[in-house]
């Protein structure tokens, strides 16, 4: 231990410490939202307890929504449950890019890495496995920026369905546009290669002409035409030195 | 319908989705293709959920006018983003923006 630490590998706590600081951002972001999901749930017919549950136990914001949405407009459950598939399908894609950090780790940990696995602590963890140091805690950071998101998603789920109730028509005031500028923040970084501005170019056009497909299916229509602009750009294009980070 | 069913079948089908390919990662060999591939998926994902969320306001018709403050809010949020790599800057800048666009506008 005292050799790894010559060579600054961070601690466990440590590591759960910078996660939880460095996904601070995207927290605030999820705020509004979350407070949204509670104010609207008890509108469509979830009960409170459902409500704090689902947050608890789904914790996927975009497919949540949906599921009110589908709720409301009177839909059945298998509807509703292949919806949530079709929504959260890029999660696998998210667990298949961070397969080359898993292997070996404890089923535990593949487990727990799994079930918070949303679009914030992803886009923020995968920075640090991709760093060079050959720390072997680099899941305690996932650790502390997933937990730090959930937690936060659960109370602010929970002020939605207590306080949201008193403020006046809170769901026309547009707060789920904080998702939109959080989406966007975590997107311009990427954006420094043109095979990448590419394919999140492609993905945007074919989304919104993909729009009216059924049960959401546009959304991976879109995913699967971007990544395979980025991809074909890639590989036709000469490579460049990558922009300044 | 019975909302804790609901709830259950929906965390069941999330976590399954999540956990998979993570639960057989010992035997999963990916291909450096499909490695390289793979980077483009955050952005793409989000992009995609993003820009009809932004360009279709009420989920169906496209309005890519100054009316729409979803529209200059999003513009901002870019702005803001490739001038400063501060992500709050970026939230507060672009809701602000919305919120003060959505005022005039109405």
């Amino acid at each position: 231990m005292a050799i790894a630490s010559d060579f600054g590998i961070r601690s466990p706590r440590q590591e759960v410490l910078a996660g939880a600081r460095d996904i601070i951002p995207l927290v605030v972001g999820a705020v509004p939202f979350g407070i949204v999901f509670g104010t609207l749930a008890q509108g469509s017919g979830l009960s409170f307890g459902a409500t704090i549950g689902m947050s608890a136990f789904v914790f996927a914001g975009s497919s949540q929504f949906i599921a009110l949405g589908l709720l409301a407009a009177g839909s059945t459950l298998p509807l509703i449950v292949l919806t949530t598939v079709v929504v959260n399908l890029r999660h696998m894609l998210y667990a298949a890019s961070l397969l080359p950090y898993v292997q070996g780790s404890s089923g535990r940990w593949k487990a727990v890495i799994g079930f918070f696995l949303t679009d914030e602590a992803f886009a923020v963890a995968i920075r640090r496995y991709v760093q060079p140091d050959p720390s072997p805690h680099k899941h305690w950071y996932y650790l502390g920026a997933a937990v730090t998101m959930y937690g936060n998603w659960i109370l602010c789920t929970w002020l939605g369905l207590t306080v949201g109730q008193l403020i006046p028509n809170a769901a026309a005031w547009g707060l789920d546009f904080a998702m939109v500028a959080t989406f966007v923040g975590m997107i311009v970084p990427y954006a420094t290669t043109r095979p990448m501005v590419g394919a999140t170019l492609v993905a945007g056009i074919v989304a919104v002409l993909a729009n009216g497909l059924p049960h959401k299916l546009g959304l991976m229509v879109a995913a699967i035409a971007g990544v395979t602009t980025g991809f074909w750009l890639e590989t036709r294009l000469p490579p460049r030195p990558k922009a300044k980070g | 319908m019975n909302d804790w069913l609901l709830v259950a079948s929906m965390a069941l089908v999330t976590f399954t989705i999540r956990y998979v390919l993570l639960a057989f990662s010992g035997r999963i060999q990916l291909s450096p293709t499909l490695v390289q591939a793979l980077g483009y998926v955050p952005p793409v994902v989000l992009t995609a959920i993003v820009v009809p969320a932004v360009v279709l306001p009420d989920g169906e018709t496209l309005l890519l006018g100054w009316q729409n403050a979803r529209l200059v809010g999003a513009i901002a949020c870019v702005i803001l983003a490739l001038w400063r790599k501060n992500l709050l800057l970026t939230i507060a800048g672009g809701m602000a923006t919305f919120w003060g666009w959505q005022w005039l506008v109405s």
